[in-house]
């Protein structure tokens, strides 16, 4: 394979600027959850290129450890996000305003 | 032949990105984000990162976009889908701040002569475990030999941290009851 370190760098760069594109646009909680999880997405994938381009293990165990907390993560967050819809009966950021009153 | 594959899978995982931010309905966005795990799972394959690419497969385009499908049509918030292009606002200062990341992105990659471009490293079929650094291999061996040699301290820190956000999912989905 004759592709370079760089191009994997600027799709990994892209797909972090496309996740938090996502993070400012989106208005539903799950939605903005899900851009976050494309931003670690791309963060793994540039600790994968460094990896294999580097020579050395690291980065891939590195990516393991991610992989585990995000899915613990997930699992958390979407505990509180269904916690905060039975409260509310919304999980729209604009409508959760009630610490700014 | 791989770099073609490069290109395919690159632009499929962008486009299922940008589909996944901006489509309405929540749901074709969870099903746009599962062909970009996917994507990014090949990307692996062709970084002969092997293991992590099955891992990419189970762990976040199952298990994990399983929930999100699962929390999203349980909550069934796709009544309103009109929050995309109400607000000029935030979608004039989402689209500036996009462009701005993107361009800083880009301008570091525009010239090319200032990044060093290193060549693949050739990978060690089957590594001894011998030496400072763990080389990069190709083989899940590695992973273990790792995990219980170098990394023995953050894996039981993330064995711990699984148990918990168990116990810590649990506690926040309980209902209460009203004397508590």
């Amino acid at each position: 394979m004759t592709v370079g370190l760089n191009a994997f760098i600027l799709l990994a760069g892209l797909l972090f600027a496309i996740g938090m594109f996502g993070v400012i646009l989106r208005k539903n909680t799950l939605v903005i959850y899900m851009s976050l999880e494309l931003m670690l997405n791309g963060v793994i994938l540039a600790l994968v290129a460094f990896s294999r381009y580097n020579g050395t293990m690291d980065g891939n165990l590195f990516v393991f450890f991610i992989i585990t907390v995000a899915a613990a993560e997930v699992a958390l967050g979407l505990a509180i996000i269904v916690a905060l819809f039975r409260l509310r009966q919304s999980v729209m950021v604009d409508q959760l305003t009630s610490l700014s009153r | 032949m791989t770099d073609i594959l490069f290109y395919i899978f690159a632009a499929i995982t962008l486009i299922s990105a940008l589909l996944m931010v901006v489509s309405p309905n929540a749901v074709n966005g969870a099903i746009c984000m599962i062909i970009c795990f996917v994507t990014t799972a090949a990307l692996f394959v062709l970084l002969e990162a092997y293991f992590l690419a099955v891992i990419q497969v189970l762990v976040y385009a199952g298990a994990v976009m399983v929930l999100f499908l699962f929390i999203i049509m349980l909550l069934d918030v796709n009544k309103d889908t009109s929050d995309l292009l109400k607000d000029k606002m935030t979608l004039g200062a989402s689209i500036t701040g996009f462009t701005l990341l993107v361009i800083l992105i880009g301008s570091v990659f525009a010239g090319g002569q200032h990044l060093p471009e290193t060549a693949l490293l050739p990978v060690i079929e089957n590594p001894t475990g011998e030496g400072a650094g763990i080389p990069f291999t190709t083989s899940a061996k590695s992973f273990g030999y790792s995990l219980f040699t170098k990394y023995m301290l953050p894996f039981q820190v993330t064995g711990f941290l699984l148990l918990a956000a168990m116990i810590g999912v649990i506690v926040v989905s309980k209902k209460h009851s009203e004397n508590s």
